[in-house]
């Protein structure tokens, strides 16, 4: 006799009972202590917002950037706790009325997004970089955004030293829709925390200082394709409501067992009809492929990445594939193991594609952070060699993926940042060239950076990598493993490139300079790198949280 | 517990590595002693590891397991047989005369900015690669093997791109590029090599549940780990295949003369003595203990290969001009040799291939780094630019000379014992295999005399006038080599009894015995 079935007996109880529309409609129970993490960052947001408004200009970066650190921490603070306090494991639960799994995955996706974005939020309060413009330090982003490229409004905008410290806020809200998206337990959620972390997210890839017409060129097109792949995702959870009667995860998995007979009056015509849910499920994963950037989704991923204020990027390449993977992860696992028949040969052929797709077209790039856009396009492919092992070590081979990835990511875009001449960051590869002899320690630490994206042993890149690897031949898809070895294989070709070109090419005569940071970036790259060597030596410890994590609850 | 010899005797030269890079950039020669201090006490504590392995003893000796990745079944576990022990020992002694040899190789030329630290980079490479190359003769865990064989590439990479020999035939620019490209070239195909084992180690994973060479052992002898005929054909061949491009075996091998012509003499001696070594170490341990059905099964098409790679490398070596590729090639010869020794699946071969391995690796470092100090006198690696140099500087011709007819197998030095033992053995089980390796043999007596022929003797060339003979610091390398060369090749006993429990030992893991004569039966 199990608890759930007492519950119903309840409920219908209730229901005979009482006959007043008034008493059967119920207040809902929302578990805030559990929702803190997400609450903190969104009240700080809101509080943000509202110190753009009554703050004065002079004192709103210090007060900005001091906000956004202390609510990323606490978050994070809060996070350990809840975790502490076994919500991952025996006391993982679905709360908020079914709205959000608290469970291993949630937690620990939700920690390492905080992390991620709390180091870079370092690389965006950066103000060292950029040469000060009539006496006022500047950081990274426009200094009215909303001012045409190349007006008179925009000059004096420059001249009156203003900055966007609007970053921060939209940051934090990016942030929060991140920590509900991979916790989200029912479709509707799903497309709510979708919004919230990607409308500011494409406002943040707008409002680059220097090449602002390319920053503005990548938002309008992220927007657009992002739009696109909202209502791809919108289009298949109205399918999937039809099909199963309910936006609710469990509910929906019941329906795809057949566990479920009732049907719903509504619904008759629709209910069950496989047709809705092929169509439903194939429309809602486009959607998270998209977030992703798999192939054939991707088109998005280099003009963005280039064009996005690099701190930017470094944060979307790396929070947005935390968070869409965590979403995607318990959609295939809770959603539609039912369905694994059907998903896994789809699935199969994209990590295919995206593997190969992604480290082959890296070759022929000559700009580093569309370099890096294909990387990144790649190493969702091993990931979701990873998510298709539909095994528990599946899951925790891809959250320790994830975790690793995303330190190295942060820490590559921090480094990117670093490498500048007159025009802003050189970011195109030939400017690199010799790098490795006029700065031998910003060329060493993103070699690193490069060695740990192409996995090679003794950095967390292989160790994730193998982990991904491992867990997929053991759920029987070696031949994703051999794909995998191969693209690495071309992968490493252009990782190596870039190495031989820092240290192997004599330096430019007018070749870029390496701008002495302040602590915040060093701090961030620092991270990444301490990260990077300790996942890649001693991983043990994180294997087995990301292990003990890697459980849904239903 | 007992005192970690063979950790101590991996960590200490990446101590050493971590000390000289952080030599500041004025004090280069600091650094340089730093680094050769360090390579002796190295050498010392793979004396004592040699000193206490007992022939007669258990087969992994001085063992040592930790916990390490649970959760990929890794353990940090390091034992050595008789191969182990002496390839760590050959790598102990060749390291401080690598060093030696490349005292001023990484001089920078001129004073740069003071934070570009050449020198100090140069040492530290080196004795990163001695230490993982030791830790992965000693690991006895799969994983912890592989993840040494694939990052020893990363410093080796650096040394090759970047210290090029400064004597090169073309411009700056165009010497620069074609050393990136032999890095490039010697980095790719050994990941790609080191990718397709990834596969099969977790391949390997899947199958067995371990990583540990001693579990898997003991499972397949009891029974409970039985693999189906086509798994361990696959895993056999990805484990092969990364094994062989490291070797390098026909028609893996085209990096290797790059390789070895771009990079400075002692960085050649690196690649060619001791990293390629671990090459056909792991064959021995890995591919033959793990995949014996399996190896026995691909035994014929590698002897074929093999025999290919000895006479190829040897045709190809009579037609070289630079001098430091035609000793790429040879070296291409040897490996056919020590690979035919080891898949020829008898205890005369496999124990001649060991030998050879040891005995490769010190004649060619004596033949290379001879050359090595030729090259940087004249400022050529073509051998036409030379000749009569015997007459100018007669020891370095003579030490030249010794190197070259080790190098051809001359009785009396080291390398012919384990020659003629791989041919003895490779006779006895395939006579054929055996009579086309001889050719070997005739043809590198022909290499090596041109050679001498062409460089040493006749007229005095203008450019060759008044080169200066070997200086202290050169006799210091190269006189110990050859002691040790003439004495192994008189006296191989101790070597020999070391290295043979471990060959019985992996004879028995294929089950194979010597073929025994056949005179009595036909009586």
């Amino acid at each position: 006799m199990s608890a759930t079935a007492v519950h119903s007996l309840w409920t219908t109880a209730g229901g005979m009972a009482s006959a007043a529309p008034a008493e059967k409609f119920k207040a809902p129970v929302i578990e805030y202590t559990q929702l803190t993490p997400v609450l903190i960052v969104i009240g700080v947001a809101v509080v943000g917002v509202l110190v753009e408004a009554f703050v004065p200009r002079r004192a709103r970066y210090y007060t900005q950037v001091f906000l956004a650190v202390v609510a990323l921490a606490a978050a994070f603070a809060a996070v350990v706790g809840l975790a502490a306090g076994g919500y991952g494991t025996t006391k993982a639960h679905i709360a908020a009325m079914g709205a959000i799994a608290i469970d291993g995955p949630t937690l620990f996706l939700q920690g390492t997004i905080l992390l991620t974005a709390l180091v870079a939020v370092f690389t965006f309060a950066e103000r060292r970089l950029d040469p000060a413009s009539h006496g006022n330090q500047v950081d990274s982003f426009a200094a009215q955004a909303a001012s045409v490229p190349g007006s008179d409004s925009e000059k004096a905008a420059v001249r009156a030293g203003f900055t966007t410290t609007e970053v921060f806020p939209l940051v934090l809200f990016s942030v929060a829709g991140m920590l509900v998206f991979p916790a989200a337990n029912d479709l509707l959620t799903l497309f709510v925390a979708l919004e919230v972390f990607s409308l500011p997210l494409y406002l943040l890839c707008a409002v680059a200082r220097r090449k602002r017409l390319m920053s503005q060129e990548a938002a309008v097109k992220y927007f657009l394709l992002g739009a696109f792949s909202s209502a791809f995702l919108l289009f298949g959870i109205a399918l999937l409501y039809g099909y199963a009667g309910s936006v609710s995860y469990a509910a929906i998995a019941h329906v795809v067992d057949g566990s479920v007979t009732q049907i719903d009056p509504a619904l008759a015509d629709t209910m069950g009809n496989d047709a809705l849910l092929l169509i439903g499920g194939a429309m809602i994963l486009t959607g998270l492929l998209f977030k992703v950037g798999a192939v054939p989704f991707h088109m998005w991923t280099p003009d963005v990445y280039q064009g996005a204020p690099t701190p930017v990027t470094g944060f979307m390449a790396a929070a947005t594939k935390v968070a869409a993977f965590g979403a995607l992860l318990r959609l295939l696992y809770v959603v539609l193991p039912g369905l694994a028949w059907d998903w896994r040969p789809v699935m199969w052929a994209v990590a295919i594609v995206t593997m190969l797709g992604g480290a082959i077209v890296a070759i022929t790039q000559t700009d580093i952070k569309r370099l890096l856009a294909y990387s990144s396009i790649a190493h969702a492919g091993f990931i979701l060699a990873g998510v298709i092992a539909t095994t528990p070590d599946g899951i925790s081979s891809v959250l320790f993926y994830l975790g690793a990835y995303s330190f190295v990511t942060v820490g590559a875009f921090a480094v990117v940042t670093l490498v500048r001449d007159a025009g802003g960051e050189a970011t195109h590869l030939s400017k690199w060239a010799g790098l490795g002899r006029r700065s031998p320690l910003v060329a060493a630490v993103f070699a690193v950076f490069l060695l740990a994206f192409a996995g090679i042993p003794l950095t967390s890149g292989f160790a994730g990598k193998f982990a991904v690897f491992k867990a997929a031949a053991e759920g029987g898809a070696g031949g994703l493993v051999v794909v995998g070895v191969i693209s690495s294989a071309i992968a490493a070709f252009f990782y190596i490139r870039v190495i031989v070109l820092m240290f192997f090419s004599e330096p430019k005569a007018d070749g870029p300079t390496v701008a002495v940071p302040s602590p915040l970036t060093m701090t961030t790259i620092a991270v990444g790198v301490a990260v990077t060597l300790v996942l890649g030596l001693a991983p043990q410890y994180f294997l087995d949280l990301a292990g003990q994590a890697g459980v849904f609850v239903r | 517990m007992s005192f970690p010899l063979l950790t101590a005797t991996a960590a200490l030269p990446a101590i050493g590595a971590v000390a000289t890079a952080a030599v500041p950039a004025a004090r280069r020669t600091a650094a340089k002693w730093l680094a050769l201090i360090f390579s002796l006490a190295t050498l010392v504590l793979a004396g004592i590891a040699l000193a206490r392995f007992e022939p007669g003893g258990a087969r992994y000796q001085l063992t040592e397991s930790h916990a390490w990745i649970k959760d990929f079944g890794v353990r940090y576990e390091l034992g050595v047989d008789g191969i182990g022990v002496a390839l760590m020992a050959l790598t102990a002694l060749l390291i401080p005369f690598v060093i030696l040899a490349g005292w001023h190789d990484a001089d920078p030329l001129e004073t740069k900015s003071s934070r570009w630290r050449p020198t100090q980079g140069f040492f530290a490479l080196i004795l990163m690669v001695e230490a993982m190359v030791i830790l992965s003769f000693e690991a006895t865990d799969v994983f912890l093997f592989y993840i040494l064989f694939e990052a020893m590439l990363i410093p080796m990479y650096f040394l090759i791109g970047g210290f090029g020999d400064r004597a090169h035939t073309g411009s700056d620019e165009n010497a620069a590029a074609q050393r990136s490209y032999a890095a490039v070239k010697f980095l790719l195909y050994n990941l790609v090599g080191g990718l397709v084992m990834l596969a099969a180690v977790i391949g390997l994973y899947v199958v067995a549940g371990t990583f540990s060479l001693s579990e898997i052992a003991e499972a397949r002898a009891n029974g409970s780990l039985s693999m189906a005929t086509g798994t361990e054909r696959w895993l056999f061949l990805g484990f092969f295949f990364a094994f062989a491009v490291k070797a390098p075996l026909w028609p893996l091998h085209t990096w290797l003369p790059n390789a070895m012509g771009e990079a400075t003499s002692p960085v050649a001696v690196l690649i060619t003595a001791v990293v390629d070594k671990v090459g056909t170490f792991a064959m021995l341990r890995f591919c033959l203990q793990l995949f014996p059905e399996a190896s026995k099964w691909a035994t014929p098409v590698i002897i074929v290969l093999a025999l290919i790679s000895i006479v190829y490398g040897a045709l190809l070596a009579v037609g070289q001009r630079d001098i430091k590729r035609l000793i790429a090639y040879a070296s291409i010869s040897h490996f056919g040799f020590i690979i035919l020794g080891i898949f020829a699946m008898t205890s005369q071969g496999q124990s001649g291939a060991t030998l050879y391995m040891v005995n490769h690796g010190i004649s060619t470092a004596a033949l290379m780094l001879v050359a090595g100090f030729l090259i940087t006198r004249r400022g050529s690696r073509l051998i036409a630019d030379y000749g009569g140099v015997q007459k100018v500087a007669p020891i370095l011709a003579g030490t030249f000379l010794i190197g070259g007819l080790a190098t051809l197998s001359l009785p009396g030095l080291a390398p012919f014992v384990s020659e003629f033992l791989v041919l003895v053995g490779a006779f006895s089980a395939y006579p054929a295999a055996g009579i086309i390796a001889t050719t070997g043999i005739v043809l590198a007596a022909l290499y090596v005399l041109v050679l001498y022929q062409r460089t040493m003797t006749g007229p005095v060339k203008a450019e060759v006038q008044g080169m200066a003979d070997l200086k202290v610091r050169e006799l210091v390398v190269v006189l110990p080599l050859i002691a040790l060369l003439l004495f192994l090749g008189v006296y191989p006993k101790p070597l020999t009894e070391i290295v043979n429990p471990a060959v019985q030992h992996t004879m028995s893991d294929v089950q194979k015995k010597d073929p025994q004569p056949e005179v009595e039966a036909a009586k």
